[in-house]
């Protein structure tokens, strides 16, 4: 079925965003699975039009791009890190546990069209390991039993919460978001995880700060008295000679740490 | 100057505990967008100046310094001015850059005001991966803060100047990383790095002059803008200047962020982080993401700066210190970063596209302890027709955990051929085995079984 007039409203007004709109094209596909709960023919097409491309140019996008998914997924994308650090940690045991409870493989949804289960790259929440999405939003330091709580109350439509985050909300809801669309869900969780503070809670506790800062939580704490005791192992000396920073092309090249960076900026150079 | 530093100096992360930090007035409350009017009282270039004097160097792995990224941009091209902050933090390991636009998305976009003025662009975009949803809400909703506090849009701060930021979340996919690869992502393409010359500082984003920065890097301006080059020269070592935030993750007690001066040591953040977790000793670990060649417990003392961690053979990256502890069984871990890279691989060019393919044949093997010694020189022969001779940074990243771990743990890839499969047990390396509240899932032995689905199971 062809994309209702709103829909194709809103693709252009994502396009509308960019100084040319087929910068879009990624938000536009989000805001496709979001109406069709996947990236459809259909989609494709509108996306084409309002972009003046031909079907297989959006296809060839679409089809590279992990987050899309050609076959229908549940209300509750469900993706399990397996990779290195999570999965060592518990990941591979979370994902297995999953397999076996939901009876599904990997890019596979339940019967009941509830549960999409698959198992996802690194998340950026390596301190939380091991780490679960749903639809994007982290589960944190989840164990195989959590995992399994978590995704039955889903199925019961009860009503969960992300670790570090909002209430969860449908797949094809955070696609809307997730294509430039707000929902009012912002302001529902926490500034950060224990994790996150695990080094500003110690600059706290020992009153470290850079140089010149008022320490972290001091202003809060009243301005307690700061006395530079008992920390001498831990500040470092800096030496009196610094070189300071490279003020020429040449020097920066030897100074930074790739080869990649170095040979790129000879050709720049030579390019001159 | 002798001036002893703080082991940790939190700047980015000094808000994060705040009530409601990611809110415009928690953000101002600290003096948010004090940053702005310093600049706008500066000749553009003198903020450029500013930044290079500070020394700050990219913070999303390559190091160059970032006021010299911005001076390439040509001032004689008729063509507009983007800057474009690489925001798809993705590398195995890095966990800064999510965290800090959570905690407070106005740090980054104060910076994108800033940083856009000194390099004359009036269009900017973030591009954020897409797989964070409440990230993404996040930063939109600073952005709209922003907006109608007057921060960005028309003549900001009566300034004159003008400046339109748009969020852009990806769609999934390592290589966007890759700064060209996220140009064309951006441009509503796939995502695959562009051959250089010419660069984005000349032909960028629509084939104009581009920034691309690392969030972090971003993040870091406004706080230069506030307490002055010298100030963050101050900090960190000899041409490593300022702070960073250090991601400790794995078997440690306290995994988090660390946010300290560039030269802290492994050996102190471990200290920091109340050690590795009890019973068990450091085995190997990352300094900077899966792409960095890996370390052991012989490099607790390289100082983690540009510098010290090149000089010891590897690279700083991201800061991003994956810890692994001796339940851990290394070629498990470098088989499941090899499949990683095999499944991000964008398959622009044959040297990453095969050869990363090859990698894991040979190390799923070898995991099995099938095949002979002769396959580990089989494997060093492959990386070496991958390392430099692939298109993009990707592929000499996948060589890099397979080389590093043949060097420190050649023995143990024996092991596998001598035990005829893996000696370890992976259920003693979860969180949950030494706390006797395990679920007794029975994974199969090092995840071999499941290793050889996921091959299948992808692309």
């Amino acid at each position: 079925m062809a994309l209702d007039e709103d829909t194709y409203a809103e693709l252009r007004e994502i396009g509308a965003r960019y100084p040319q709109a087929r910068s879009g094209l990624l938000p536009m596909l989000h805001l496709v699975q979001s109406v069709e709960g996947k990236v459809t023919p259909e989609g494709i097409e509108a996306c084409a039009d309002v972009l003046g491309l031909s079907p297989a140019e959006v296809s060839g996008v679409a089809t590279f791009y992990t987050m899309y998914k050609r076959r229908p997924v549940g209300d509750y994308l469900v993706g399990v890190c397996t990779n290195t650090l999570c999965a060592v940690m518990g990941g591979d045991a979370v994902f297995e546990r999953l397999q076996q409870h939901l009876g599904v493989g990997n890019d596979e949804t339940t019967e009941d069209g509830r549960i999409t289960l698959e198992h996802i790259e690194c998340n950026a929440a390596c301190d939380y390991a091991p780490v679960m999405m749903v639809n994007w939003e982290f589960v944190d330091e989840v164990t195989p039993d959590s995992a399994v709580d978590l995704v039955e109350d889903l199925r019961q439509g009860a009503e969960r919460t992300s670790t570090r985050g909002a209430r969860l909300c449908t797949w094809r809801q955070a696609e809307r978001v997730l294509a430039g669309f707000e929902d009012d869900r912002v302001d529902e969780g926490p500034s950060a995880g224990e994790a996150s503070l695990a080094g500003l809670r110690l600059a706290q506790e020992h009153a470290w700060s850079a140089p010149g800062l008022q320490p972290p939580g001091a202003d809060r704490a009243g301005r307690a008295e700061l006395s530079g005791d008992g920390q001498a192992g831990s500040v470092r000396e800096r030496g009196a000679e610094r070189e300071g920073t490279p003020d020429d092309k040449h020097r920066a090249v030897r100074e930074a740490d790739t080869h990649r960076a170095e040979s790129e900026t000879v050709q720049e150079e030579s390019d001159d | 100057m002798t001036e002893p530093v703080d082991t940790l100096t939190p700047v980015l992360t000094a808000n994060w505990a705040d009530e409601r930090s990611w809110t415009l007035p928690a953000y101002e409350s600290r003096g948010g967008y004090d940053a702005l009017d310093r600049a706008f009282a500066m000749a553009p270039d003198d903020v450029v100046a500013m930044v290079k004097d500070a020394g700050l160097r990219g913070r999303g792995g390559a190091g160059f310094p970032t006021g010299m990224k911005w001076s390439f941009i040509p001032k004689d091209n008729p063509n507009p001015t983007y800057l474009v902050v690489n925001a798809d933090e993705s590398e195995p390991g890095t966990c800064k850059d999510i965290p800090l636009m959570m905690a407070s998305p106005h740090t980054l976009v104060e910076g994108v005001i800033v940083s856009s003025y000194a390099i004359g662009a009036n269009r900017a975009f973030i591009y954020v991966r897409g797989e964070v949803l409440h990230v993404i809400r996040r930063l939109r909703a600073a952005v709209r803060e922003a907006y109608a506090a007057g921060h960005l849009g028309q003549d900001i701060h009566g300034s004159g100047f003008d400046l339109e930021l748009v969020v852009h979340a990806g769609a999934g996919a390592y290589i966007c990383g890759e700064e060209t690869a996220l140009l064309d992502s951006l441009e509503g393409r796939r995502g695959q790095p562009r051959l250089r010359p010419p660069f984005p500082a000349v032909a960028g984003l629509y084939a104009s002059p581009t920034v691309i920065n690392n969030a972090e890097s971003i993040a870091s301006v406004p706080s230069i803008l506030n307490h002055g080059a010298e100030w963050f020269a101050g900090m960190g070592t000899e041409k490593s200047n300022g702070f960073g935030i250090f991601s400790l993750s794995g078997h440690v007690v306290r995994p988090g962020q660390y946010e300290a001066p560039l030269g802290i040591t492994l050996r102190e953040l471990l200290d920091l982080a109340g050690g590795i977790r009890p019973g068990h000793e450091l085995k190997f670990w990352t300094p900077g993401g899966s792409s960095t060649p890996m370390f052991t417990s012989e490099h607790l003392d390289v100082p983690l700066d540009f510098e010290g961690v090149a000089a010891a053979g590897s690279m700083l990256g991201t800061r991003a210190l994956q810890i692994f502890d001796d339940s851990v069984c290394v070629l498990r871990a470098v088989l499941r970063w090899t499949e990683f890279y095999k499944h991000e691989s964008c398959g622009k060019c044959t040297p990453c596209r095969e050869g990363t393919w090859w990698l894991v044949q040979t190390l799923t093997a070898l995991e099995k302890g099938q095949g002979s010694e002769a396959d580990l020189d089989l494997l060093l022969d492959q990386c070496d027709n991958i390392l430099g001779r692939a298109f993009c940074a990707l592929g000499d990243g996948a060589t890099s955990p397979i080389t590093s771990s043949i060097k420190y743990f050649r023995d143990e890839y024996l092991a596998h051929l001598i035990q005829g499969g893996c000696p370890f047990d992976p259920a003693a390396s979860t969180v949950w085995a030494d706390s006797g509240a395990a679920s007794a899932s029975g994974v199969t032995p090092a995840g071999s079984v499941e290793a050889g689905a996921r091959t299948e199971a992808h692309r």
